[in-house]
């Protein structure tokens, strides 16, 4: 009988070696005449374990990782395929492994188990129960079970999404759109990426429910283009759903219709806001809109618009099997269910982290993160992407929740907390956010465009000790500039970043300049 | 289509009439532009400017319109790259794990700058911020294949694969 192997195609694996670790398998296996089938999972997503290999044994699954190609002939030489204990690879059942037994995965829940590119596996895994469930419900009743449930949009400014699908539903149109928002911009998230690579019949599952919700009939995903392998991924997964009746003229025989297309980025940070998005996918420049009309009212060719973040889509299936009750049960206060977090940057247990709102930004870095990668002191930490504040060791007691952290002058954004150790110059992290936001710029307000360029000057020569407290006042009035004369959040939550960097680490933009350090060596 | 090999795929020489197809194929999608010129970009290594009126054309727009969505976008190539692409991740999860050095190390390696393609057209490097990798940093991709947790001792390797 044939031996079942998981080994992920999830690209932070194939980054790691995952293709060439498959790769030996086969080649070890016609070596010895093994009857091995090897499945591409998505990660599990703990990444410090990648390539995170599994085999099937009659006591369930069994991991071993990280494994390098060299591991696989004395894998396969010992007695790994009946699950051997004693290889130094061994990690036990993955679901024993302490950093995902005290998760909470309700989106993630299928991540890493199954078979991305197997609808019968989704199906078989709770897949679709979801969507049939909706089949059945009136549009508004629809959209009150994901109001009741407390979902706020997971893409970064928390917007109730319930509220924002009974807009859709209540604009009279010919035609209506849902947009998936795929191009996850911000430097330390992954968990889209990991969804669509690792179980994409969810994300097309979400959508589905979505279109019926508001009587759409057509959906778009937009990926950036960083992400091939989620396209290829969401591709295969949109084929198979029409050719079982998921998507198309008749979804799951409900008469109702809902078809799927995909569309890729080109590189642009902005065309994760929202308006500029829809732009791109129009063909055009990606210009972000003047608000109003919001999209939910004028949105993809002037047409009511459902645009959300794929974490929101994803939560949905959820909510429509198992109740609004039981998603809101998780979490506390207005942030409500649970939140894929996702640990990167300088940490030793780099991955995703799903859990109820509620935990704090120690918990989630010491507890599962294991502190940082390098062993040096932690020293700051950026939560929320490139627009999120820059956080000292003083704040990591705050929880992770909207509220808590809008009240710490942060944002918790789209999950992503990026850790950095001692060797971290605070005022180089401000001067890149000023360089990012002059690089990333649509280029339709001028304290964004010029403003972000002054500011990667004026910073220059803070560090240069040049008229240091004169610039230092230039740059706090440059940042309120671009707080209130700027469109969208790149040119108004650019000064996040910089000033909470000002704010927590002052000695960083104090020390002497490059030029007076060589001098003293 | 899917555009995906985008900005790795080697470069071919432009041809006009395979250019028009591609074109006339794809104009019917709904916000026809970016699959349209994703697809010359993937086919050509880069996107010929004498495009420009032929898809304006086809599309019903404007030459200025065409061009300004050309040049709003990173992915789309004015001219090829080199043989190779090296794309550098420089965002804030890669700095946080020497991403910096490793920036620089590769421009000091092969003696151009980000952006650059060597004078022997074998190497293109270019700047990309995040490719999702950010629990395994720095990363890069080379020839559209990525890599995570490299070292500049890892890179002069795999340099020295392309080399041979
Ligand atoms: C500069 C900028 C970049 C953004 N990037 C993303 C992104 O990559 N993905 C995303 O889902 N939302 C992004 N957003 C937020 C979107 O504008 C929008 O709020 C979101 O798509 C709404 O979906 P949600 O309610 O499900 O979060 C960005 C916003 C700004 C201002
Ligand atoms: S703030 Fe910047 S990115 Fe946003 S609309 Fe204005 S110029 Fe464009």
């Amino acid at each position: 009988m044939s031996t079942v192997l998981y080994i992920p195609g999830d690209s932070a694996a194939l980054a790691l070696g995952a293709d060439e670790v498959a790769h030996a398998l086969k080649v070890e296996a016609l070596a010895r005449k093994l009857d091995l089938t090897i499945i591409r999972n998505g990660s599990r997503g703990l990444f410090w374990l990648e390539p995170m290999l599994e085999v099937v044994t009659p006591a369930g699954r069994i991991a071993y990782g990280p494994v390098t190609p060299g591991d696989v002939p004395g894998l396969l030489a010992d007695n790994f395929l009946h699950g051997d204990k004693n290889h130094p690879l061994y990690l036990g059942k993955p679901e024993e492994i302490p950093y995902l037994k005290n998760q909470e995965r309700l989106t993630f829940a299928r991540c890493g188990i199954i078979d991305p590119t197997d609808i019968e596996d989704y199906i078989a895994h709770d897949g679709y129960r979801g969507l049939k469930n909706a089949t059945g419900m009136q549009g508004a009743d629809i959209v009150d079970a994901v109001t009741e449930s407390g979902l706020r949009g997971r893409g970064g400014a928390s917007f109730p999404t319930g509220i924002k699908w009974k807009t859709v539903l209540g604009c009279e149109s010919d035609q209506k759109y849902i947009v998936c928002n795929a191009d996850e911009g911000d430097s330390g998230t992954f968990a889209d990426r990991m969804i669509m690579e690792g179980d994409p019949f969810l994300l097309v599952d979400g959508m589905t429910i979505a279109g019926l919700a508001v009587g759409a009939t057509k959906g778009f995903i937009y990926i950036r283009s960083e992400y091939p392998d989620a396209y290829r991924l969401m591709e295969q997964a949109i084929v198979s759903a029409n050719r079982k009746g998921y998507l198309g003229p008749n979804v799951m025989g409900s008469g109702k219709a809902f078809d799927l297309e995909l569309r890729l980025g080109a590189g642009a940070y902005i065309c994760g806001e929202e308006t500029s998005l829809l732009e791109s996918l129009e063909g055009k420049r990606g210009m972000v809109r003047a608000k109003p009309p919001l999209p939910a009212i004028k949105g993809l060719f002037g047409k009511p618009t459902v645009i959300n973040n794929v974490l929101s889509f994803v939560a949905v299936p959820t909510i429509l099997d198992k109740g609004a009750a039981f998603y809101k049960d998780f979490g506390l206060g207005r942030s409500r269910g649970t939140m894929p977090l996702q640990l990167a940057g300088n940490i030793r247990h780099g991955g995703l982290v799903e859990k109820a709102f509620g935990i704090t930004l120690r918990q989630v870095i010491e507890e599962f993160g294991g502190g940082t990668a390098s062993g040096k002191p932690l020293r700051a930490v950026q939560v929320g992407g490139p627009l999120g504040a820059y956080f000292p060791d003083a704040l990591l007691d705050t929880p992770l929740d909207y509220e808590a952290m809008a009240a710490a002058k942060g944002m918790l954004g789209h999950g992503g907390i990026v850790v950095f150790d001692d060797s971290v110059d605070l005022s180089l992290q401000a001067r890149f956010a000023m360089e990012f936001c002059a690089i990333e710029s649509c280029g339709k307000c001028t304290p964004c465009r010029i403003g972000s360029t002054r500011g990667v000057e004026v910073i220059d020569r803070i560090r240069n000790d040049e008229n240091r407290q004169k610039n230092i006042e230039l740059l706090a009035d440059l940042c309120d500039t671009m707080l209130d004369g700027s469109l969208c959040a790149l040119g108004g939550l650019t000064p996040f970043p910089v000033q909470s960097a000002i704010r927590h680490f002052p000695e960083d933009f104090n020390r002497p300049s490059a030029a007076k350090r060589a001098a003293a060596e | 289509m899917s555009g995906l090999a985008a900005a790795n795929s080697p470069a071919r020489s432009w041809d006009n009439d395979a250019a028009l197809s591609i074109v006339q194929e794809k104009k019917s999608l709904d916000g026809a532009l970016m699959p349209i010129l994703h697809a010359l970009n993937d086919k050509f290594g880069y996107v010929d400017a004498s495009v420009v009126p032929v898809i304006a054309e086809e599309l019903n727009l404007s030459r200025a319109e065409v061009h300004g969505v050309l040049t709003f976008y990173h992915d789309f190539r004015k001219e090829p790259a080199g043989r190779h692409v090296i794309k550098i991740c420089r965002a804030e999860a890669c700095q946080s794990m020497a991403g910096r050095d490793l920036e620089e190390h590769v421009k000091r390696h092969l003696r151009i700058g980000m952006g650059e393609t060597t004078p022997d057209k074998h190497f293109t490097v270019e700047a990309v911020y995040c490719l999702g990798l950010c629990a395994c940093s720095p990363a890069m991709s080379i020839d559209g294949k990525l890599h995570g947790r490299v070292t500049p001792q890892r890179f002069d390797a795999l340099m020295a694969e392309k080399r041979s």
